[in-house]
């Protein structure tokens, strides 16, 4: 008897309980710090200049590179002795820190990485004129500045005098590169497009060599000639400003002594990591980021920037709540305040909450073969025929406007849920007084139920917005691609794309992570893209949980 | 089918001590309506509101029965009972609360201004803006203070904001909340003291211009003070509305009203004015339960 009591005593007080409860939580925080710890480490060290290291094996064979990761592993005995004197071997079975170089020149080696063993290794250092060359193309050079070429002549053979030359002359050549670029004009390309389709319009509706087909081929060739003859004389200043910087090459001697003439064009960066200093360090830390958040991504996605992939994560998501929460909370409101509660509705809203655990890839199927297929057909037989003729569809594809619709579909169970709640926890009190005030139900609804449900609205877009954000599956099928330079937002007319693709955050960490010919290189952009991913998700919700206080704070009493 | 009574004015004839029993308990045990003791005073005046033979059952529950009375014009009458006696359904019928509740059934009519109530005709939405109700639980909405006040108006569209203002502070001055709030219109009214809330209810329903206002058991959920305040407040509004109050509390209802009504299980047992019920009533029941005997 006594017994027994002892241990409903103990359930009674809940210790255990405690005990349980408080093991749950420690371990969701454990998992949480940890994920955000490894994102973070590794995604902000990434643009961290890292010291240049020469190494020599004993095979005389030299490296120059920066050591990206290391590791404890076990050679097989065969290739120890390939590398090592015997008298220099370690035991056998012995545990070896090997170590990855980046050693980049990849025109050269074919290979960005090179694992050295501790052991191959007779002798290594830090050269003082180590240099990084970050390029346009090919990835990075590693080597040491060797000569200054002006039209091919060396006017510099000094390191120090070769790098003044490079710091004085590199600004100016990338700001010639880059006002090249812009006189290219799409426009030229634009009308030129516009005038092809007028004519497959003419021949669409009048016929082949009808009278209208024929006005609007004369237009046409025209548009052509003109379009032809700017392009001449566009591409004869570029080619003159091409040719003006072509005459700066900065000579690169690897660490073999090979050398290598770089166009100084072509070079994005230069610096002498070993040589920096702190506050230095940080000017090529900041620019990076500069670079990377401002930037077209180079050099399949794993160089440069992403910010057309933010720019199209941003618009996508808030195109995405603008259509998922108005639709919500209608639907919510027919629920919850119109419909006769009772089997019919509790049926629709048991299928609405299973909506919301339907895999989102399927939302991506359904995206494709309704929107793009069905609707966006129909609207570019309707609107575009010309173009579809072509073979060119504008709405019949993957784009923006689709993926957010998409987006918005697979969120919606979450706003119509979060909103019928909001929304019958409006106090009966109020809406009977509203009521007694001879206010209709519409007007009840909208002067107070909808007011005061507003922060639960709010709470469900929040969720929405996290969901939306950090979704790919259903992307990949909808509009997100590899690359779009094009962004679906800019000053050609008439500005706003919703047709264009776009790129998105997380499909680019996908692609970077598994689909880059080059995935050892990307895997530090991996890292940094999440951390963007997580930052631009955790600042939409910042945004949302501000308005959502801002309202709060309307209705609390005291 | 239910026997049809209407108000019999020769009950009042039974003011023999012997049998003042009127038989209340009589009729719930025969589940039968009950003719209401009517206090000659009553014939005198001006009905604001008639309530003619009123029956209303929650589904299979009957909650009035054949509830006849005449709410008179700018006095205050209260309505008194133990709980359960449907005096908050006879209130919320007179605006067609109940019509909120989908089992609700009724028979009978009531007549506002010789306008029916419940004539299918009616339009319900024009019928409560002609009546104002303040709940038991202060719920003022989820906006500012003058947002609350000029809800009616609003609703009716009115933009006019010189119109608003004088409204607004007309209606809080007449519920004497104006020097408190008049420097904090713009505040949430959900950040007023429950007492204050009430006031403010009282005030939005007077900003309607009701032709009766109905209280239902206003000082409820407030403290005594507050209590003391709205009390003083019907005091000041009697003569200029209509008002009809349910209470639960007996003092409140002598000491507010001119009338009172006293209802049992469904019944309207007696009616008369204040001073009469309270310390001569004609029934015996109503003597028993004003004096605290049950209830």
């Amino acid at each position: 008897m006594s017994s027994r009591r002892r241990v409903s005593s103990l359930f009674a007080r809940g210790e255990p309980m405690v005990w349980l409860t408080g093991a749950a939580l420690v371990v969701c925080l454990l998992m949480i710090a940890g994920l955000l710890t490894i994102v973070i480490y590794n995604g902000a060290s990434t643009f961290w200049p890292k010291p240049l290291t020469q190494l020599t094996t004993h095979h005389g064979k030299t490296y120059l590179g920066e050591e990206s990761q290391n590791e404890d592993y076990n050679p097989a005995t065969a290739a120890v002795a390939d590398w090592v004197p015997a008298k220099k071997r370690p035991a056998p079975e012995a545990s070896v820190r090997r170590r990855m170089y980046r050693t980049g020149n990849y025109e050269v080696f074919n290979t960005h990485f090179t694992w050295l063993s501790d052991y191959e290794i007779a002798e290594e250092f830090e050269p003082r004129w180590g240099i990084v060359v970050e390029r346009q193309e090919w990835g990075r050079f590693y080597g040491k500045p060797h000569a200054f070429h002006v039209d091919g002549k060396p006017v510099a053979n000094e390191p120090a005098a070769v790098w003044a030359r490079f710091e004085e002359l590199h600004e100016s050549v990338r700001a010639r590169r880059e006002a090249a670029g812009e006189l290219n004009d799409n426009d030229l390309n634009d009308h030129e497009n516009d005038a092809r389709l007028e004519r497959t319009s003419a021949r669409l509706k009048d016929g082949a060599d009808s009278d209208e087909w024929r006005e609007a081929d004369k237009v046409l060739q025209s548009v052509r000639k003109r379009a032809e003859e700017e392009r001449i004389a566009i591409r004869r200043k570029t080619q003159a400003m091409q040719a003006e910087n072509d005459r700066y090459e900065l000579i690169v001697m690897m660490a073999d002594g090979e050398t290598k003439a770089l166009k100084l064009a072509d070079i994005v960066r230069a610096y002498l990591p070993n040589q920096l200093s702190l506050g230095e360090k940080w000017g090529v830390y900041l620019s990076r980021w500069g670079e990377f958040l401002s930037d077209n991504p180079r050099e399949a996605n794993s160089e440069g920037g992403v910010f057309p992939a933010i720019f199209g994560t941003i618009i996508m998501t808030l195109i995405m709540s603008i259509l998922v929460v108005p639709f919500g909370v209608l639907a919510a409101l027919y629920l919850r305040e119109y419909a006769k509660q009772g089997t019919l509705v509790s049926i629709v809203r048991i299928a609405v909450n299973n909506l919301a655990g339907v895999p989102s890839i399927v939302f991506g199927v359904f995206g494709l073969g309704f929107f793009c297929y069905f609707v966006g057909v129909g609207i570019d037989d309707l609107l575009f025929p010309a173009r579809v003729a072509e073979n060119t569809p504008t709405f019949g594809k993957g784009g923006i406007l689709w993926a957010s619709l998409t987006l918005a579909l697979l969120t919606l169970p979450v706003v119509i849920m979060a909103t019928e709640e909001a929304i019958s926890a409006v106090p009966h009190s109020m809406r009977e007084g509203s009521y007694a005030c001879g206010a209709s139900k519409w007007q009840t609804i909208r002067k107070i139920v909808l007011p005061r449900a507003a922060p639960g609205i709010m709470t469900g877009m929040i969720l929405a917005i996290a969901r939306g954000a950090g979704e790919v599956a259903p992307l990949m099928l909808v509009g997100a691609v590899k690359l779009a330079p094009d962004l679906p937002m800019d000053g050609s007319f008439p500005f706003v794309h919703p047709e264009r693709s776009f790129m998105h955050l997380g499909f680019h960490i996908y692609d970077l992570g598994f689909q880059s010919p080059n995935s050892k290189a990307a895997e530090p952009m991996v890292f940094t893209t999440t951390m963007l991913l997580i930052g631009i998700v955790v600042l939409l919700n910042l945004v949302a949980l501000w308005v959502r206080a801002r309202l709060r704070r309307q209705f609390e009493a005291g | 089918m239910l026997q049809q009574k209407t108000i019999q004015p020769e009950i009042d004839m039974i003011t023999h001590q012997e049998d003042r029993l009127g038989g209340v308990f009589d009729a719930v045990k025969r589940d039968d309506t009950f003719p209401t003791a009517v206090h000659d005073a009553l014939h005198q005046e001006d009905a604001v509101i008639e309530v003619n033979d009123f029956d209303l059952w929650y589904g299979a529950k009957r909650a009035l029965y054949s509830v006849s009375l005449v709410v008179p014009r700018r006095k205050v009458t209260a309505l008194i009972g133990p709980s359960g006696c449907g005096k908050s359904t006879l209130l919320r019928s007179v605006n067609r609360m109940n019509d909120l509740i989908s089992t609700v059934r009724i028979k009978g009519d009531m007549v506002l201004n010789g306008d029916s109530i419940y004539d299918p005709g009616t339009d319900v939405i024009e019928l409560r803006k002609r009546i104002g109700m303040v709940f038991q639980k202060p719920n003022p909405f989820p906006m500012s203070i003058r947002e609350n006040v000029v809800y009616s108006l609003r609703i009716d569209g009115v933009r006019d904001r010189g119109v608003l203002e004088e409204v607004c502070e007309q209606s809080l001055r007449a519920v004497g909340l104006w020097d408190e709030v008049h420097d904090r219109l713009e505040d949430s009214a959900l950040r007023l003291s429950g007492g204050q809330q009430q006031r403010l209810c009282i005030a939005r329903a007077i900003a309607g211009e009701p032709e009766v206002m109905l209280l239902d058991e206003p000082c409820s959920a407030l403290d005594p003070i507050a209590t003391q305040r709205i009390e003083d407040l019907i005091h000041e509004l009697q003569g200029r509305y209509s008002i009809l109050m349910v209470t639960h509390n007996m003092q409140q209802a002598s000491r507010a009203s001119d009338y009172t009504a006293f209802m049992y299980l469904g019944r309207l047992v007696e009616f008369g004015p204040t001073e009469e019920i309270f310390l001569k009533p004609h029934l015996k029941e109503t003597e028993d339960y004003v004096t605290g005997r049950f209830g």
